[in-house]
């Protein structure tokens, strides 16, 4: 007989293989459809592979798709610590593109371009933030559903801009002017389009890490998310510090739109996020919340995303087996997860 | 002449916000039952593109639209099923799965279509319900024509809201669905299954958000497109909250939000002055944002909302 127990606490070799036991069932569960697809399931999954970590082009291709979704993956973490539950990253994402977009047309030395584009990129996905925030701190409005509605809004905002003042009035396209060329994010490997916000998304990481972690603001974060009764009652002001948080977590949403108009689009168009905001919950649930392991989960994600087109051309299998893998990937680590909360115990068989 | 164009506007603004409630009316009533039991169903927004897609295609590889329904309501229900699967039985975040259920339905439901209908230049779309005239009732002056000379899916969705009242309210099984969601430990104690109350409360609450995307991608739009659902899903969680966790309420606020939506859909077509149709656009969203904050105060959501049961801890 097995029976359920409850665990008190954790190794820590799960931080790991949990993950990866998630991961695993996913593509195993993901190769029922390309077999469906017709397509054999180890060709396919070699393709994605080759096509993303198999040569070192391949690989920074797959690092500047992971940039987005390192900053939202840590958006969400932080949102998600505090239990304030922000599903509003995409939209925090374009407004940062947006902003970011205005400030970079405007002619300015180089330097000083990128370090106000990131700034306004920040505070807007911040101001975005702030709305769900205020609205459950102030009016007790439920912050998921605000924050999903107010993605609509943003983006309608963005097309109005782009269908608009910003339409390129040359070719009739809906897309925006692009930033100086002085503001584009400088190229690091020749050749490549690795730029200087993958740079910064891998050194946000450790310093969000340290930020949860370390710092007083962290530890009140944690303690509102785990614990809030007993955060106002050790003096912690809980409304204050979900304020705060909003405005952080928006504030990394937003610089992932930064990073992709100043390092990768130049400009910003309707599908600037195919989806990063959404993809970032996968990344953060997968890092179990915890910033360093955003990074190897949005690398993931990022292959899988860059692998799934080169499988589509390669195979027939529909790119879109990357979307499917990210939802089943998400499940499937919520599932994974039960494991810290319980071990399979053996019981003896007689009574 | 102008009598006869009034009627016309009228007539055609009544019809279009019937059509517009229509589908958010069984979504808002499927989140509704969901939520009763106690189970916030955040996949719905993928649910009702799933059930989209499984309905279009069911409708155009056999040629039966109401086999397409059919099919979609099967889908909802399963999809209904999974969530319940890992929010009931598993005791999972309900926000995370749900987001789960939507991530994974849409992106099966854009895979699978890809599959089945290839890349094409122009959308396949299907023959669509013929309207369905109500004797009588239909020759009531500019309300006959709107309200009773629709699709049959339309009547559904106006008989569905009495009648989830009626199980809801007036059904031992509405009781069940209500203890569970208020207070799951006494409805234990007092022989109710609540791991399957909850179970069949979401599973229905699938069916009739597949019921919804069926009405978008067979009736609304006669094709399954990409961004079909476009936020409807998340509108209707929005509506429960606003409906107060009532059917008759929730119903009143899908048609007020199809109000709205249709109201912005003319003043985008009337071309009122410069201002971008995206701002029209925006317009429901931030309606549903407003009513919210003035509604949230007195909104009491299920006691038992969001929180997982488990027998043993006690």
């Amino acid at each position: 007989m097995f029976r359920l127990e409850a665990r008190t606490s954790t190794p820590g070799w799960f931080n790991l293989a949990l993950p990866l036991l998630a991961i695993g069932a996913t593509l195993v569960l993901c190769s029922g459809l390309i077999a469906l697809a017709g397509a054999g399931v180890i060709e396919a999954y070699g393709v994605m592979f080759s096509a993303s970590l198999g040569d070192s082009y391949a690989i920074t291709e797959t690092l500047v798709r992971a940039t987005p979704m390192i900053f939202t993956g840590l958006a969400v973490a932080v949102a998600f610590r505090a239990k304030f539950w922000n599903i509003g990253a995409e939209g925090q994402l374009l407004a940062g593109a947006v902003a970011s977009c205005a400030v970079g047309a405007i002619p300015m030395p180089g330097p000083l371009a990128m370090l106000l584009m990131a700034l306004a990129g920040a505070a807007a996905g911040a101001a975005v933030a702030l709305v769900p925030a205020t609205l459950r701190v102030k009016f007790r409005v439920d912050d998921v559903v605000s924050s999903l509605l107010l993605n609509s809004v943003i983006f309608y905002g963005l097309m109005a801009l782009i269908e608009g003042p910003w339409k390129d009035s040359f070719s009739g396209y809906p897309i925006s002017p692009p930033i100086e060329d002085s503001a584009n994010f400088p190229v690091l490997l020749e050749g490549t389009r690795l730029h200087l916000g993958v740079v910064a998304a891998f050194l946000a990481a450790p310093v969000i890490w340290f930020l949860i972690a370390r710092t007083t603001l962290g530890f009140r974060i944690r303690v509102v998310g785990e614990n809030p009764e007993a955060a106002r009652y050790g003096g912690i002001h809980v409304e204050r510090v979900l304020i705060s948080t909003a405005l952080l977590s928006g504030a990394l949403a937003g610089l992932a739109g930064v990073g992709e108009v100043g390092g990768v689009h130049f400009q910003v168009m309707s599908d600037i996020s195919p989806g990063y905001g959404y993809s970032g919950i996968v990344v953060a649930m997968l890092a179990r919340l915890n910033p360093l392991g955003v990074v190897p989960a949005a690398l993931f994600l990022a292959a899988v995303m860059t692998g799934a087109e080169a499988m589509s051309r390669a195979t027939g299998v529909p790119a879109f087996l990357s979307d499917v893998i990210q939802g089943t990937a998400l499940l499937a680590m919520l599932v994974a997860l039960l494991f810290t909360a319980y071990r399979v115990r053996r019981v003896g068989a007689a009574r | 002449m102008s009598v006869v164009l009034e009627q016309i506007f009228q007539v055609g603004f009544l019809a279009a916000i019937i059509r517009i409630a229509t589908p958010l009316a069984f979504a808002t009533l499927g989140e509704m039952f969901s939520e009763r039991a106690g189970v916030l169903n955040l996949g719905i927004e993928g649910i009702m593109l799933l059930s989209a897609m499984t309905g279009f295609t069911a409708t155009s590889l056999s040629g039966s639209l109401w086999l397409g329904v059919l099919a979609a309501m099967l889908t909802g229900a399963l999809m209904g099923a999974v969530h319940a699967l890992f929010t009931v039985a598993l005791g999972l975040s309900q926000h995370v799965c749900g987001i789960g259920v939507t991530l994974f339905s849409s992106g099966l439901a854009y895979f699978l279509y890809r599959l089945i209908f290839g890349q094409q230049s122009v959308p396949p779309s299907i023959k669509s319900f013929e309207t369905l005239p109500i004797p009588v009732l239909s020759d009531i002056p500019v309300l006959g024509p709107a309200v009773f000379n629709q699709f049959s899916l339309v009547y559904m969705a106006m008989a569905a809201v009495p009648l989830a009242a009626f199980v809801l309210y007036r059904t031992p099984w509405g009781l069940s669905v209500r203890m569970v969601g208020e207070n799951p430990r006494a409805a234990d104690s007092a022989g109710v299954g609540v791991i399957a109350t909850r179970f069949q409360a979401v599973i229905l609450g699938g069916a009739l958000m597949g019921l919804a995307g069926a009405f978008l991608s067979m009736v609304q739009f006669n094709a399954f497109t990409f961004g079909l659902v476009s936020g409807r899903g998340w509108v209707a969680i929005a509506l429960v909250v606003f409906g107060r966790w009532d059917p008759w309420r929730s119903a009143g606020a899908a048609l007020l939000f199809a109000f709205v939506d249709a109201l912005q859909l003319r003043m985008q077509a009337s071309g009122l002055g410069h201002i971008p149709y995206e701002a029209f656009l925006m317009l429901p969203f931030i309606f549903t944002i407003v009513a919210m904050a003035v509604m949230s105060r007195n909104a009491v959501a299920p006691s038992a909302l969001l929180k997982p049961f488990r027998r043993e801890e006690r």
